[in-house]
């Protein structure tokens, strides 16, 4: 089903950042995600759990915790600083001080009117949140250590804190403390070594539990004082806990890389007797886990190797499907590549610069599935450092590969790339209209004439391009609906539509000629990870989180009849259970009724003009083709070609000369770059 | 021919004691097994075998504590029959008869009178399918009562016994099959099920081994193929159970245990290690490692201070609360397969052969016990499974008993073969014996066949290879080693043809050395190593070669391939007669002429015992078992039987042992034996309870003697009054009191007893008086005690005194004042003995 001359791009060494602290928000059904180079991801859990919202980072900023107070996202970190963050346009909104040195953790009671935080100096700090700032409301009596770790009590009246060597019940009210819990230090060696609690939590019954460096999952009485019972669970460190809603189960993430359950079970059935016993593990990481989070049906952990695993469990779900599957998280769920398909270049962005890289050449033709020889190498044209503390957020280049422009939570970046043979040459755009301050997305029209930038409020800007630099064109809002970030832009062949999605799953289709909103996609329940607009039919390819597909004819303003078959008919049991999102649609001039679609594991090739397979037919069916002779191929094929020579695929584009260029990531060399972790005594080694 | 019936085979010592789980007393002073067709009693302190528990007519295959008396043992047979015993005194209680054969036996304190058993299902089809009922016992004073009242509770039982058990105070029962582990409460009548995938991505084994529940809590523990151990808890959710997963043993977990007390799970494996879990302190563990064979089962005193475990090697171990083991009750161990031959140690008449890997051991078959293992290999065993390690394949005494030849090797094939000859010297003084001579390259291929020469003067080893040489070992022949010690050097190589030899012999006198190569047999003297002649008799090569003994030693015998027994004459070198028959051993008796062939032809084996020099078989036994023999050994007896039955004349003095394949050692018996047997153990039932130590049998002499002089000394006359009493207080007072009657019941009976009969003999008038008045006496002693006794418990007393009164209403009691009861109470404290003398003196 065609043939592809592919350039597979290994060069681009992105190394995703490790995950420091989760939050998750169970009304909204959200999970928020800090890294450690700052930037803070919110995954919709229930939408498997696609990246709905990134927020950039800064340098040094040194996330240490998140925690939601209803719908509002806080963190905290070593930089002393309070965080909150606008989600509706994915930036930060504001930063206040603690004056209390670093925060080591941050947590917001169940009322919704307090957070906590903890600081070098030993001091717990309590803010109240008032409608659009947080106020510091008092301190609490001072400690001699650093405040690790915290916890309010579910009805607010006491916090619990993890200290060095100990833990502190303070009472709200007074801010007295009303009980120390000296936690033991580890035998032997370790003896000298101070013990950290990681982490608290403090159920609603009084009990207090404590993860700390020696290993030991504590449970204590908080009317008294004392240990309850202790485990342990790990000869190194248990840096996380969580615990579940109803307080029947908890989790402990280790430095092993292990994640650790416990469950309040009756030791007598049907009684009300009822102890903390250990019961599973789950070993899905390979270094340490500094964050866990039991959702209502799994548990989320994510650490130092950057992969947010999702875990489900299985007790909980009532129906199993691909929904509830195991889910390792490697890669965002946005494009971090983007390719001038003309020129044969490709920008990666990386957080804090830009990389250009002209794809190399190749001699002749060569036999299906063998490797031709290079004739010229890729070669690194350009690397653009960011000024400024910021991370980069979108970046774009354009179709003929003549712009350049990125844009920061501060700043947007245009640059024109000067090209004569060898002599590269780059110059900044100085005079940019007002509204390109900052840009959710980016991107240009395909006859790069127009840089559409999206910004606050979903509204969209559209500049002109030219030698002489840009002019502000106008300004494209949509009609009605909220106005959540966009994050994925896509323009037509021929230049006249403009399709925009925002993250709370609205499709808007512009007319750039007359600047109009020309109409909104019917809203689907699912969020857009990919769309492209049919270079000859001008129809609509969306792709869902969910793995569903729609066509949506732009000029009758209607799903397609393609489309309407797909729903109809159900889409193959194999391919909705694929658990990473399809993050391109491309397609394929020479032949119309062709779609291009990637994940992270495939390749796919949807020919809308053959049948489409049912649940019944072998969904994998190239090789029985292959064996099967000419004329009984037609019965036997069905519409989805999948190709799984790739794998780790960060980006596939088609480019102008029909090529495709593959960027794979593996994860093998993510791992390489990673710290050792703790060395383990295996059995029979 | 001659008729069989009174020769018979038998099972004889060295039956498992590992088949199923060992129980340990309530009181931890014995330890129960079951045995083959016996339950054995052994006691935990002295590791010595007390009595057994005989009346099962066939494998003994579950014994359990009665959950109401702690004195009792149920125990289930193949026969299809529930014992009750009294393991104490080692009489039997009471027979249910069930009627399917059994595999295991499960009781609960809770279910009393309710006995849970496995039977198998569809009897005749060969797939396995078990089934767990429930039957109620009849309550019948018989002693054989048929069990009619049964219930299934399951059919999704497993084979493995130990895949069932009952959980807290017998609520549930927890039974695993395959991947699936199933809870069925009594209760609700209710199982849940849960199973398991039989395999992940890591190469997870999930098939279930054991199960154990928790004693206290609603746990189950359950063990797994591959070493896992998972805790199961919130098992009565169908979603929400929940369990954790422990994993220390890289092999199946043969056994789970919980303490009594619930504090600590047990376990062990192939590793021979012995791991004790603090429950619910997650991987906290002891170990208590080099055990011996592999762990098959474990048992927990009801106290919780005795663990037992049963090994693969035959093997009881007694070990403390404290992990520290304080006993070794060791059967005859029985590896896989015996390699060497069946021996007799000339010195100690015991039988030896491969016991523990890499061991040679000694059983006494006299007191059916494991007397020593001699460590042959001394490496360090590995329990792996698939690993090449040092084996003892052939061991050989010789007349003696002074020397020991051993062969140990390692490799199947022969590309990466490793072998040694090793010689050892019985020492004197510390009775055992010690390695004199390795051997390291005594030839180049695998030794065949090795024997001593069997003259008394000098001692002379051949060894046959497959390297077609033969060679002979004498002891000291090195002149330059000029030390205190002999060595064995090698003093003759020798061989026929290039051909490979295959067995070797000496004859009786050792004048003559036969090696057999191939199809031939060649006749050797040892003296001057000259070929003397050769013997053939094709085709077939010689399989077994022996010479006859004492009358019959000019015969040479030797069994073919092709089904031939052929019989040469040494002097005149021609074959004397030949019979078509498959002999699989041949066993030449030491102390007779007689020699035994088993002849293994269409699936089973039978036994021709002949004398070579007559033609006539002197036994046959048809069907000896159904399995191929190949170790069979005459044994001398400690003192001859005096059978004038033709038939059974052969076993007179020596006994003939053989091993079959499934490693059940096998023995003949005779009637007269079998008598002698019964009458003995029949005495040891009704002598007494008392353990036999050697202060008893000093006791008893004496007490023989004692008895010896009374019955010289007192008239017979009077005897047959005073055993009838003595008769039913000796019952009374040896019966153990958990037995009896109530004492109600018995007061009467013991009244009667002592009273005189009116159709009794005619005696004496002035003895009868005195009699009267001395049983008189008697039962006023008994009131007084009880009246100074229970002096507020009137009632009690009145309405045995009523009973008393009823029991002998015949006898005229007198109505006696207090006074009169005082003045009698006085003369009964006089001393009458005096008068005994006179009436017994005066007839």
């Amino acid at each position: 089903m065609g043939e592809f001359k592919v350039h597979r791009v290994r060069f681009f060494d992105y190394i995703p950042s490790g995950i420091r602290a989760l939050a998750f928000n169970r009304d909204t059904e959200r999970m928020a995600v800090a890294r450690i180079d700052g930037s803070v991801e919110v995954f919709h859990c229930s939408d498997r759990f696609f990246q709905e919202k990134i927020i950039p980072g800064r340098e040094q900023c040194g996330t240490e915790g998140l925690s939601w107070v209803g719908e509002r996202l806080f963190s905290a970190g070593l930089n002393g600083g309070i965080t909150e963050y606008d989600l509706t346009n994915q930036k930060v909104k504001y930063t206040i001080d603690a004056y209390g040195g670093p925060i080591w953790t941050i947590t917001g009671n169940q009322q919704g009117t307090h957070l906590a935080v903890g600081c070098e100096d030993g001091t717990v700090k309590l803010f109240e949140v008032n409608e659009d700032k947080i106020q510091f409301e008092r301190n609490l009596d001072r400690q001699k250590s650093r405040i690790i770790s915290l916890s309010w009590h579910p009805s607010g009246s006491k916090i619990a804190a993890g200290m060095i060597d100990m833990i502190q019940i303070f009472n709200v009210e007074t801010g007295h403390s009303i009980h120390r819990m000296l936690a033991d230090r580890g035998v032997g060696t370790s003896q000298s070594k101070e013990c950290v609690v990681w982490g608290v939590v403090y159920l609603s019954d009084g009990t207090i539990i404590s993860g700390d460096s020696v290993g030991m999952v504590k449970l204590w009485d908080d009317q008294t004082g004392t240990l309850i019972k202790s485990h342990n669970v790990t000869k190194c460190d248990v840096l996380a806990l969580s615990v579940s809603q109803n307080e029947d189960s908890l989790v402990a993430g280790t430095s092993e890389g292990t994640v650790v359950q416990f469950q309040f079970v009756s030791v007598v059935l049907g009684k009300d007797d009822k102890e903390w016993v250990r019961t599973r593990t789950f070993k899905n990481h390979t270094h340490d886990i500094r964050a866990v989070e039991e959702i209502t049906t799994a548990v989320v952990s994510g650490g130092m190797d950057a992969q947010l695993v999702v875990r489900p469990l299985l007790d909980k779900i009532e129906v199993r499907s691909a929904a509830s599957a195991l889910r390792k998280i490697h890669f965002p769920h946005r494009r971090l590549v983007s390719c001038a398909r003309k020129s044969g270049l490709m920008l990666f962005q990386y957080p804090g610069h830009l990389e250009l890289w002209r794809l190399g050449e190749s001699e002749g033709k060569g036999l299906p599935g063998s490797s031709l020889f290079v004739k010229r190498n890729p070669e690194k044209l350009l690397h653009l450092k960011v000024k400024g503390e910021d991370h980069i957020h979108c970046s774009a280049v354009s179709p003929c590969g003549e712009w350049i422009v990125y844009s920061t939570a501060s700043s947007l970046r245009l640059y024109r790339l000067h090209c004569d043979n060898n002599n590269i040459s780059i110059t900044k755009i100085s005079k940019l209209p007002k509204v390109l301050s900052s840009a959710n997305q980016l991107c240009f029209s395909s006859d790069s004439s127009h840089l559409i930038s999206a910004s606050t409020q979903s509204s969209v800007h559209l500049v002109s391009l030219s030698q002489a630099g840009c002019k502000f064109v106008g300004t494209l809002k949509p009609k009605s609906g909220s106005h959540q970030a966009i994050h994925l832009l896509a323009t037509s062949e021929d230049g006249k539509w403009l399709a925009s999605a925002s993250s709370d799953h609205d499709v808007h289709i512009y007319n750039l000629q007359t600047r109009k909103a020309h109409c909104t996609v019917p809203v689907y329940s699912s969020a857009v990870t990919a769309m492209g607009i049919h270079p000859t039919t001008n129809c609509l390819f969306m792709m869902y989180a969910d793995q569903q597909m729609c066509e949506y004819s732009i000029e009758q303003k209607q799903y397609t009849d393609w489309s309407r078959t797909v729903q109809r008919k159900g889409l193959h049991r194999l391919w909705l259970e694929r658990d990473t999102p399809c993050l391109n649609v491309m397609f394929n001039p020479q032949n119309p009724s062709h779609v291009i679609l990637h994940d992270t594991y495939m390749i796919c090739i949807i020919d809308q003009s053959l049948p489409l397979p049912d649940d019944k037919t072998q969904f994998y069916n190239q090789l029985t083709l292959k064996s099967l002779p000419e004329e009984q191929r037609k019965s036997h094929s069905h519409a989805f070609k999948l190709c799984k020579n790739f794998k780790d695929i960060l980006c596939v584009e088609l480019m102008s000369d029909q090529s495709l260029v593959v960027v794979e990531r593996p994860l093998e060399d993510v791992a390489a770059q990673l710290p050792a972790p703790i060395k383990q005594k295996k059995f029979a080694t | 021919m001659v008729e069989k019936s009174d020769i018979r085979v038998v099972r004889c010592g060295g039956s498992k004691v590992n088949f199923r789980p060992p129980i340990i007393s309530t009181d931890s002073r014995f330890v129960l097994c079951a045995s083959g067709d016996l339950v054995k009693v052994y006691s935990t302190r002295t590791e010595e075998w007390l009595h057994s528990l005989q009346g099962h007519t066939n494998q003994v295959t579950g014994i359990t504590l009665n959950p109401s008396n702690h004195l009792q043992v149920y125990s289930c047979s193949a026969d299809g029959t529930v014992k009750l015993w009294d393991f104490i005194d080692g009489i039997l209680i009471k027979t249910f008869i069930i009627g399917y054969p059994l595999f295991a036996i499960y009781v609960s304190e809770k279910h009393e009178g309710i006995l849970f058993l496995h039977v198998s299902m569809a009897a005749g089809s060969k797939n396995e399918c078990f089934q767990l009922i429930a039957v109620h016992l009849p309550k019948s004073a018989e002693q054989e009562v048929e069990a009619k009242e049964m219930s299934a509770v399951s059919n999704h039982i497993s084979s493995n016994p130990s895949c069932t058990a009952f959980g807290r105070e017998g609520e549930y029962i927890a039974f695993a099959r395959h991947l699936q582990l199933n809870v069925y409460f009594f209760k609700k009548q209710k199982t849940y099920s849960f199973s398991l995938k039989a395999t992940d991505k890591k190469g997870a084994k999930n098939a279930f081994t054991c199960i154990a529940c928790h004693p206290t809590d609603d746990c189950i523990a359950t063990g797994h193929e591959d070493g896992k151990i998972r805790l199961w808890r919130n098992f009565i959710h169908k979603k929400e159970y929940t369990y954790s997963t422990q994993h220390w043993h890289h092999n199946a977990v043969n056994t789970l245990c919980f303490t009594p007390e619930g504090t600590h799970l047990l376990s062990g494996g192939i590793e021979s290690v012995l791991v004790q879990w603090q429950y619910g302190a997650g991987n906290r563990k002891e170990f208590l490692p080099r055990l011996g064979g592999s762990i098959l089962h474990v048992s927990v005193s009801s106290d919780g201070q005795l663990f037992c475990t049963s090994h693969s090697d035959n093997k009881i171990t007694v070990i403390e609360s404290s992990f520290k083991v304080c006993g070794v009750i060791q059967g005859l161990v029985k590896g896989d397969s015996v390699l060497t031959d069946l021996m007799i140690d000339p010195r100690s008449k015991a039988l030896v052969l491969n016991g523990k890997p890499g061991h040679l051991q000694f059983y006494s078959l006299l007191r059916d016990k494991h007397l020593y293992n001699l460590d042959i290999v001394q490496q360090e065993y590995i329990y792996e499974a698939g690993l090449d390690q040092f084996e003892v394949v052939k061991a050989a005494f010789d007349v003696k008993g002074s020397w020991l030849a051993t062969v140990e090797e390692r490799g199947q094939k022969s590309s990466d073969l490793e072998f040694f000859l090793k010689l050892w010297a019985f020492d004197e003084r510390t009775q055992s014996f010690v390695l004199n001579t390795t051997i390291t390259a005594a030839h180049t291929d695998r030794i065949i066949s090795m024997c001593f020469s069997s003259s008394e003067e000098t001692t002379m080893l051949v060894t046959t290879a497959e390297d077609s040489q033969f060679k002979a070992w004498c002891q000291g022949a090195d002149a330059d080693t000029q030390q205190d010690q002999n060595f064995w050097s090698c003093d003759f190589v020798g061989s026929y043809h290039n051909l490979k030899p295959t067995n070797c012999s000496f004859s009786a006198d050792s004048s003559l050395l036969a090696v057999s190569f191939q199809e031939v047999i060649t006749i050797w003297s040892p003296d001057t190593w000259e070929m003397l002649t050769t013997l053939c008799q094709p085709p077939g090569v010689i399989r077994d070669l022996c010479f006859g003994r004492l009358s019959c030693s000019k015969y040479l015998l030797g069994a073919t391939t092709s089904n031939l027994l052929c019989c040469w004459n040494l002097l005149t070198c021609a074959l004397e007669w030949s019979t078509s028959v498959e002999v699989s051993k041949l066993q030449p008796d030491p102390l007779s002429e007689n020699v035994a062939a088993f002849s293994y032809q269409s699936k089973h084996t039978d036994l021709f015992v002949f004398k070579p020099s007559e033609p006539r078989p002197l036994f046959t036994n048809k069907n000896v078992c159904s399995e191929k023999v190949h170790r069979a050994v005459f044994v001398p007896r400690e003192e001859p039987l005096n059978n004038c039955d033709e038939s059974s004349q052969w076993l007179n003095r020596s006994q003939l042992y053989f091993l079959t394949k499934s490693m059940d050692l096998l023995t003949f018996s005779t009637a007269t034996e079998e008598d002698r047997m019964l009458s003995s153990s029949k005495r040891l039932v009704i002598d007494d309870s008392v353990a036999v130590t050697p202060f008893y049998l000093l006791l008893g002499k004496h007490r023989q003697q004692q008895q010896k002089l009374s019955t010289q000394s007192y008239p017979a006359a009077d005897k047959p009054q005073q055993s009838q009493g003595s008769v039913s207080i000796k019952e009374l007072l040896h019966t153990p009191a958990h037995v009896l009657p109530a004492a109600s019941v018995l007061c009467s009976m013991f009244v009667n007893s002592l009273l005189i009969s009116n159709t009794g003999v005619q005696q004496d008038p002035l003895r009868h008086a005195f009699r009267e008045e001395m049983e008189s006496s008697e039962q006023e002693m008994d009131s007084e005690k009880e009246e100074e006794e229970s002096e507020e418990e009137m009632e009690a007393c009145d309405s045995q005194q009523e009973l008393r009164v009823q029991g002998s209403v015949d006898e005229v009691t007198p109505k006696l004042s207090k006074a009169q009861e005082r003045e009698l109470k006085r003369v009964r404290k006089t001393d009458f003995s005096w008068m005994a003398g006179l009436f017994d003196s005066k007839p």
